[in-house]
């Protein structure tokens, strides 16, 4: 059963459908008080008017009584023609009418005790004979005749229904608005959390350029909508690194991988000799080594930016960390006639894993070394603005400002390069570590020079103290 | 690679078969006594009975994880030196396999000679010495306290680096030390720094150390590390 391709079965089992079934019924039920109430008060209002006239109808006429003779102003009273639907009888003590337009005591005021009370009477009408309502009051003279003044409820009774007939008409107004309301809200919400379902569902079947349409208002919707959107971005961009990372491991190991197994089948094809044997073996050892490296570049970076050692942080000083790395490639520098200056003036406190710190500021150290033919490498640790700063400075010819994103990605080398040993995955592994620490990796011009720049958050103040990098004890054995 | 250890007794628990055949028979090349366990509970049992100089245990083995049989063995009082084989190399990893009751932690893939300068340095393991003073490595005489060194009575002025440098290649004097066991225990570095750095390192060290002597004391081994030789 649907309705407008909306299927009925599945709208009622909606939240949105119960969630507006609950403040409809919430809604029906505060109308039908007011309403319940409305018609008290008001039917209460009526009786009480009447009352009160025939009330004063009696007093009245007691007072007529007297000072003068009472029959003729009942008659008058109750001529015909007079249209204030009051009726009057006057008996004598035995009921026997004297005057008024009522023709008998009425059986139910036989009794006569002063009160209110009831009666139907038969009136002809233009519709034919009707049976009225009369409510009346009854009073015993002072000379023993009875008198019964009452009221035709007819009118009062067609005004009751009236009031009836109109508050029934806009309880069904109310709940009818009520109901509309209810489904276009529902429906509204309904679309909103359709339109999500339907994108996820496009993705599922495998198209992931889908996305989750905002109406710009910036509801919850919306906001839902764009956080969706965001996961999907960055789980698309996850994916393609993964492809690119897969694509390059199979074009990147392939061709040395041929290499490979190319030299062993030739080295097996010529004159059985164990010198040159033992140097195919050689020579396949130090490729199966330079793969092997490649391999492990490609997993750290994998981890790095899959998060993983995320439980591993702890907060370091980025300075004493780099003071490390420096120390560990003085000797290279200096064999290369490079000067290595260091510049870190005081602690700065970072939280983040330290082998994983302490490995990109190798890489990036590694790289300024590597091609830097003469002049100087400065290695810097600031920190300004709640951000740490290390800065590796170099004289070397620089990198153009086209390319410097670029050699951020998975195995991309410049020309010129590629006779230095390297697998180009460095600063991509410099890149994941900054990602994982909520930080940057960028490169700029040195004037002249390679200027890498590496910052991160600086740790909350009240963390627990740094852990010094100084000399751990030897392990004996180990 | 001349036979370090002849007559050794290993035990390797390793669940890959042709994995575990080639490093029983480089091992045996090398002079060790291996025996093979496939499984986490048959190595158990082995290892209980003692009779073992090492065991190299795989970190993934059915029947029983490598780091409980480590635990379970530790527990049984069992002090044979254990190096632990993982494809996990992650620092936090190292920790725990270190944690268990590992000597030593070796990430696949491996050279074959790190393998065997690992094992090496398990099986010359000398006693616990926290509290040991002075180190002697031939001529070479070193005091932990005083922090200096001397060859031959001549004093070697050394920078703090190299002096832990020299400290770990006295302690294992003799021995085969591989490049990635410098980085890891001299500088605490589990990665791999790309450039040479550590031989550059050595070479300093050897600089100083070795200057003025006929004799070079630190020698390099080809396609495996350095040794320090006290002969």
């Amino acid at each position: 059963m649907t309705v407008r391709g909306i299927d009925i079965w599945r709208f009622l089992h909606t939240n949105a459908f119960r969630i507006a079934a609950v403040y409809f019924v919430l809604f029906a039920a505060s109308v039908l008080a007011l309403l319940v109430f409305f018609y008290f008060s008001t039917a209460d209002f009526l009786e009480r008017e009447i009352e009160a006239t025939v009330d004063a109808e009696i007093r009245g006429l007691q007072e007529q009584h007297d000072f003068q003779g009472l029959v003729g102003v009942i008659h008058e009273r109750s001529a015909p023609g007079r249209a204030d639907n009051m009726l009057y009888l006057l008996t004598d003590p035995l009921l026997n009418p004297l005057a008024g337009n009522l023709s008998q005591w009425p059986r139910e005021a036989r009794q006569v005790r002063p009160g209110w009370f009831l009666f139907p009477i038969q009136v002809s009408t233009r519709n034919g004979p009707e049976t009225h309502n009369v409510l009346c009051s009854v009073f015993v003279l002072g000379n023993g005749d009875h008198l019964l003044v009452g009221r035709d409820l007819r009118d009062a009774t067609m005004f009751r229904i009236r009031i009836l007939t109109t508050l029934a008409w806009s309880g069904l107004i109310a709940l009818g608005l009520g109901i509309a309301g209810g489904v276009i809200m529902t429906r509204n919400m309904l679309r909103r959390v359709e339109a999500v379902a339907k994108t996820t569902e496009q993705i599922i079947r495998g198209d992931f350029a889908q996305r989750v349409p905002l109406s710009g208002s910036g509801d919850e919707f919306d906001q839902l909508g764009s956080n969706l959107n965001v996961m999907l971005d960055q789980i698309e961009r996850l994916m393609a690194g993964m492809r690119q990372v897969t694509d390059n491991i199979a074009h990147d190991l392939r061709t040395p991988l041929s290499r490979l197994r190319a030299r062993l089948e030739v080295t097996l094809l010529e004159k059985p000799d164990t010198g040159r044997y033992a140097e195919a073996l050689r020579e396949t050892i130090s490729e199966a080594d330079q793969l092997l490296g490649t391999f492990n570049a490609l997993l750290s970076i994998a981890e790095a930016e899959a998060g993983s050692r995320r439980d591993t942080a702890t907060v370091v000083d980025l300075s004493e960390i780099a003071r490390a790395v420096a120390e560990l490639y003085e000797p290279v520098a200096e064999e290369k006639g490079l000067v290595l200056s260091f510049d870190a003036p005081q602690p700065v406190n970072v939280r983040g894993d330290r082998h994983l710190l302490s490995q990109a500021i190798a890489n990036l150290l590694d790289n300024a070394l590597k091609y830097t033919p003469a002049g100087r490498v400065t290695l810097s640790v600031r920190s300004a603005d709640q951000t740490a700063r290390v800065e590796v400075a170099d004289s070397g010819p620089g990198i153009p400002a086209d390319r410097r994103e670029a050699v951020f990605d998975r195995f991309v080398r410049l020309e010129g390069s590629r006779s230095t040993p390297g697998n180009g995955l460095g600063l991509s592994l410099v890149r994941a570590v900054a990602r994982l620490h909520d930080g940057t990796a960028t490169l700029e011009d040195n004037n002249p020079g390679l200027k890498a720049i590496f910052t991160l958050p600086i740790a909350p103040e009240q963390a627990e103290p740094a852990v010094s990098d100084s000399f751990p004890p030897l392990a004996e054995g180990a | 690679m001349p036979l370090s250890s002849p007559g050794m007794k290993l035990l390797l628990i390793e669940d890959d078969q042709k994995t575990a055949d080639y490093i029983a028979k480089g091992l045996a090349e090398s002079g060790y006594v291996v025996d093979h366990a496939y499984e986490g509970r048959d190595g158990l049992f082995m290892a209980s009975g003692g009779g073992y100089d090492a065991l190299v245990v795989d970190r993934m083995l059915p029947g029983m994880d490598g780091l409980a049989l480590i635990a379970a063995l530790r527990a049984a009082e069992v002090k044979t030196p254990v190096l632990i084989l993982s494809a996990m190399g992650a620092v936090d990893d190292r920790v725990k396999g270190l944690r268990a009751g590992g000597d030593d932690y070796l990430v696949k893939p491996f050279a074959f000679a790190e393998l065997l300068a690992r094992i090496e340095a398990l099986l010359r393991r000398g006693p616990a010495s926290a509290a040991t003073v002075k180190i002697k490595a031939g001529a070479l005489e070193m005091d932990l306290l005083a922090r200096n060194v001397t060859r031959s009575g001549r004093e070697i002025d050394l920078l703090p680096r190299e002096f832990r440098l020299l400290e770990f290649l006295m302690r294992h004097a003799g021995q085969v030390v591989t490049r990635t066991m410098l980085l890891e225990n001299v500088w605490d570095y589990h990665f791999d720094p790309q450039t040479n750095v550590i031989d550059v390192h050595v070479s300093r060290l050897r600089q100083k150390i070795d200057k003025g002597f006929d004799k070079p004391m630190l020698q390099t081994v080809r396609g495996a590390g350095y040794r320090l030789n006290v002969e």
